[in-house]
């Protein structure tokens, strides 16, 4: 099953944020929404309240983000099959990061792409043993490693799914 | 049914990873459930690799709990109707 939030025929992807101790996680997002949109894909932010917040703030006029969902909700929408998106981007760079993962995985048939940042990044990434799309790097503070990643798949991600 | 985190509850492990929490209720519960992730305990899905071990004592029930700012407790609940709940699905498989 796959309906959009504004129940047209657009796709729409889930961004699924971690807890944002991590300085590179709300850029990085940012960043991800606006190249979503640009291959026409709406960007649909899933977080905590600190996570959604950071989003909020710092795109005032919604240049990039309009859709938000508290992360419990997005949670209880896929398990009940009540809504379901075109992918899913997990942001991740802990334990708890790979179970949402892992979670979403099990609840949704739409591809799971996930973006595993931080520190221990390499450990963390190889904690993810399920099916799914892996972006990873070494960034804490400098979200460029990541960028250069995510510029180097996202076009053939969205294309080839 | 009330939130987990109003409930009267036991932490018996704090900050661990899914792995911990799993080998944990396998080796220290009187019997134990496996469930699939999403599977809705009190008033919860639960969050976790699969397969997620909940953990049976009589009425008391010990299950993994997840936040992304404060990663995996694990938690201890006496609660009668959820355990029975539990073990329910034990019998049918």
């Amino acid at each position: 099953m796959t309906t959009n939030p504004k129940g047209d025929e657009g796709k729409t992807a889930a961004l699924v944020l971690g807890c944002p101790q991590v300085p590179v996680q709300t850029g990085i997002a940012l960043y991800l929404s606006y190249s979503l949109k640009k291959e026409g894909i709406e960007p649909v932010i899933a977080g905590n309240r600190a996570a959604r917040a950071l989003i909020d703030i710092s795109d005032p006029s919604r240049h990039y983000v309009e859709k938000f969902l508290d992360l419990d909700l997005y949670i209880e929408l896929l398990a009940e099959k009540k809504q379901d998106f075109d992918y899913h981007f997990v942001f991740i760079h802990n334990d708890a990061g790979v179970s949402y993962a892992a979670t979403i995985q099990a609840l949704s048939p739409a591809p799971v792409i996930v973006l595993v940042y931080g520190e221990h990044f390499r450990e963390v990434s190889d904690m993810i043993e399920f099916p799914c799309e892996k972006i990873a790097a070494k960034a804490v503070h400098n979200p460029m490693p990541l960028r250069r990643k995510l510029d180097e798949v996202l076009p053939w991600l969205v294309s080839s799914q | 049914m009330a939130c987990v985190e109003s409930m009267n509850y036991e932490i018996l492990l704090r900050n661990a990873s899914f792995r911990e929490c799993r080998d944990y209720v396998r080796s220290h519960c009187a019997e134990y459930v496996d469930v699939s992730p999403g599977y809705r305990l009190f008033d919860m899905h639960m969050i976790g690799v699969p397969p997620i071990s909940i953990g049976l004592d009589g009425d008391t029930i010990v299950f993994p709990f997840t936040k992304p700012c404060y990663g995996t407790y694990l938690l201890k609940i006496e609660d009668r109707s959820e355990a029975e709940k539990v073990r329910a699905l034990k019998k049918r498989k």
